[in-house]
């Protein structure tokens, strides 16, 4: 074990966990292949037997396994989410990350051998509603919305025994997650419901004398010059008309990488670092974990981290540290 | 059919004298039974409708309507919290938007009653949990269909209230987007969202109208309408129809979902008069059927 903060890391299917586990991960987060997992892509994710593979994986070289069942049980039918439960407890799994209200209850009263971790999707951003979780359904830790400063996580440790992690690369959502209906507005399909945001289902493309058009359902999202490099349309990182100007009004196409604030980060007594992208491939998954442990190792020892080494894994190669610094607000 | 309609808090920033005549308005001349007060969206707002507050209540009262205070949708910050602790005191009901609120005032004596619709209620469970925490009623979020609303109204309590009219809040963040609309970021605004007392029309490159940002919220740009759907939904058991505040008649919305539920109107009716109280703005109600939430469909 290393001491400073864990280091959570995203693995989509088996090949990329064993990459995340050999290139030092501390815990790997996984999710089951249906609705119950907000990475609900086509070939992604595990089987229940994998799953049990994976841990034993896992647990042979000492790293911890959770399991995401982090979207939101629909009405009349919560069987795939209790379902989900009692299969993350016969497998043995070290924590389930949850976000629905009425999952968590569940898993507090069918299923109190469970450590539960409180989704970024619960959007939970204040010591008060980490309390609340904490008192209700006995919570260990949450991960903490990318809505955030450092300065706001740290006073949130002075205020809460719940453990807390943070987001330090990866995709960058700049709205509360889990309270964002952007996606199904556009496409009838969320995060909370599907667990997809933009589904690809939805995503189109059309050539126009102008260029090449991305459009998700209804709605044009973006526009790219002829033999520019379309991006994927996502709804928040889009380009739309405000104010008579073409803008990107709620977010550029950008990453998030916190490298910036590593060390701020692990002086405000995060418990973990996690890492987004279980929709990404074992290289990705592998170069990502073994970047920021080194940054998180090099923060732990008072130095501060070499970002540029990072470079190439960005999308778009824009990155950003999100909310962590006030001027993002 | 008879139903209650409620007014949702008035999620744009109208400051002062405008938020206060549109209330007072409101409470001479709109058949809502329960208004909702407070700032949803952001605290910075609040100092200037704070002093009207205490008139505003008076004359709902006065009116025979019911006075419950809204707090914030995102409670992130000390100010966040400290909102929802002010208008906790008032000794009104409380809608709480966020855990957060439902959490700091457990146990105060002040507990809320109203889960809102930025609490994520999307099943029976979640449901149960709420009714633990005393929570009497909730507005569910806007992207849960209508079958779901319907499986929940039976299992009440707590009872559900839906929003039948205006534009959805879709998503709230950290950022705000009306500041840097106007090349300024939320600590240096300088109050861009009273700039657009309809909100900040957001279009696609194609010229449609999509999204609107109030501040730190983004609404859908069509406004909500289950005129049509209304019948369902009372029958199904669900008690009360929201209405949230939009730039328009509000009063003529009222009277014509008041008809509406007293049957003295049809659907139709009722919607082709709707039509003309909103003019250009689109109007939804997709996410009822399981669709896009921007998405009309003829019923």
């Amino acid at each position: 074990m290393t001491a400073g903060p864990e280091l959570v890391c995203p693995a989509g299917t088996p090949a990329s966990l064993r990459a995340a586990v050999d290139a030092g991960a501390d815990a790997v987060y996984v999710g089951f292949r249906d609705a119950t997992n907000a990475r609900n892509f086509p070939g992604l994710n595990f089987s229940r037997n994998e799953l049990a593979e994976a841990r034993e994986y896992a647990h042979a070289r000492g790293t911890k396994l959770y399991l995401a069942i982090n979207t939101f049980g629909r009405a009349g039918d919560m069987t795939p989410w209790r379902q989900a439960l009692d299969d993350a407890a016969r497998i043995g799994v070290d924590a389930v990350i949850l976000a629905d209200l009425g999952v968590l209850a569940e898993a507090a009263e069918r299923r109190p051998e469970l450590r539960l971790h409180l989704s970024v999707q619960a959007s939970a951003a204040h010591p008060a509603a980490l309390e609340h979780y904490r008192r209700t359904f006995g919570i260990a830790r949450a991960v903490l919305p990318r809505v955030l400063t450092v300065d706001d996580i740290r006073r949130t440790g002075t205020q809460t025994s719940v453990e807390y992690e943070v987001f330090v690369f990866g995709g960058l959502c700049p709205m509360a997650e889990g309270r964002c209906y952007l996606s199904s507005y556009a496409t009838g399909k969320s995060p909370n419901t599907v667990g997809v945001c933009s589904p690809a289902t939805d995503v189109h493309y059309e050539e126009r004398s102008d260029g090449l058009i991305t459009r998700l359902g209804d709605f044009t999202i973006n526009r790219f010059a002829h033999g520019q490099a379309a991006g994927y349309p996502t709804l928040c990182k889009g380009r739309f008309r405000v104010r008579g100007e073409e803008q990107h009004i709620f977010e550029e196409p950008t990453s998030l990488d916190a490298g910036v604030v590593m060390r701020e980060l692990v002086d405000a007594g995060v418990a973990a670092l996690k890492i987004e992208g279980r929709q990404r491939g074992r290289a990705y998954v592998a170069q990502a974990v073994a970047n920021m442990r080194a940054m998180r190792d090099a923060a732990l020892r008072g130095e501060t981290p070499d970002v540029d080494n990072l470079s190439g894994l960005a999308e778009g190669a824009q990155r950003s540290a999100g909310a962590y610094q006030k001027a993002w607000q | 059919m008879t139903g209650e309609l409620t007014l949702g808090p008035l999620l744009l920033y109208w400051p002062g004298e405008a938020w206060r005549d549109f209330h007072f308005r409101i409470a001479d001349e709109a058949p809502v039974s329960r208004v909702y007060l407070g700032e949803v969206v952001c605290p910075k707002r609040w100092p200037a409708n704070r002093p009207h507050l205490d008139a505003v209540i008076e004359r709902l009262q006065r009116a025979d309507k019911e006075v419950v205070l809204s707090t914030p949708a995102l409670v992130a910050e000390d100010t966040d919290m400290a909102l929802v602790h002010e208008l906790a005191e008032h000794g009104l009901p409380i809608e709480a938007n966020d855990i957060a609120a439902l959490g700091a005032l457990a146990g105060t004596g002040r507990q809320a009653q109203v889960a809102g619709p930025m609490i994520t209620t999307y099943n029976e469970s979640a449901l149960a949990h709420l009714r633990t925490q005393g929570i009497e009623r909730v507005v569910p979020p806007a992207e849960l269909p209508g079958a779901s609303m319907r499986t929940l109204a039976d299992m009440a309590p707590p009872s559900l209230e839906v929003q039948v009219f205006g534009r959805w809040p879709l998503a709230i963040s950290a950022r705000c987007y009306h500041a840097r609309a106007y090349g300024r970021t939320k600590a240096t605004c300088q109050y861009a969202c009273a700039e657009d007392p309809d909100g900040l029309p957001v279009d696609t490159l194609d010229d449609e109208p999509f999204l609107a940002v109030n501040g730190v919220q983004t609404l859908s740009r069509a406004y909500a309408c289950l005129a049509a759907e209304i019948g369902e939904l009372y029958a199904a058991g669900v008690p009360a129809f929201r209405l949230s505040p939009q730039n328009l008649d509000m009063v003529a919305v009222a009277r014509i979902f008041r008809e509406l539920l007293d049957g003295r109107r049809e659907a139709d009716s009722a919607l082709d008069a709707l039509e003309d109280v909103c003019g250009e703005v689109p109007l939804a109600n997709g996410y009822y059927h399981d669709a896009p939430g921007s998405a009309w469909l003829e019923a």
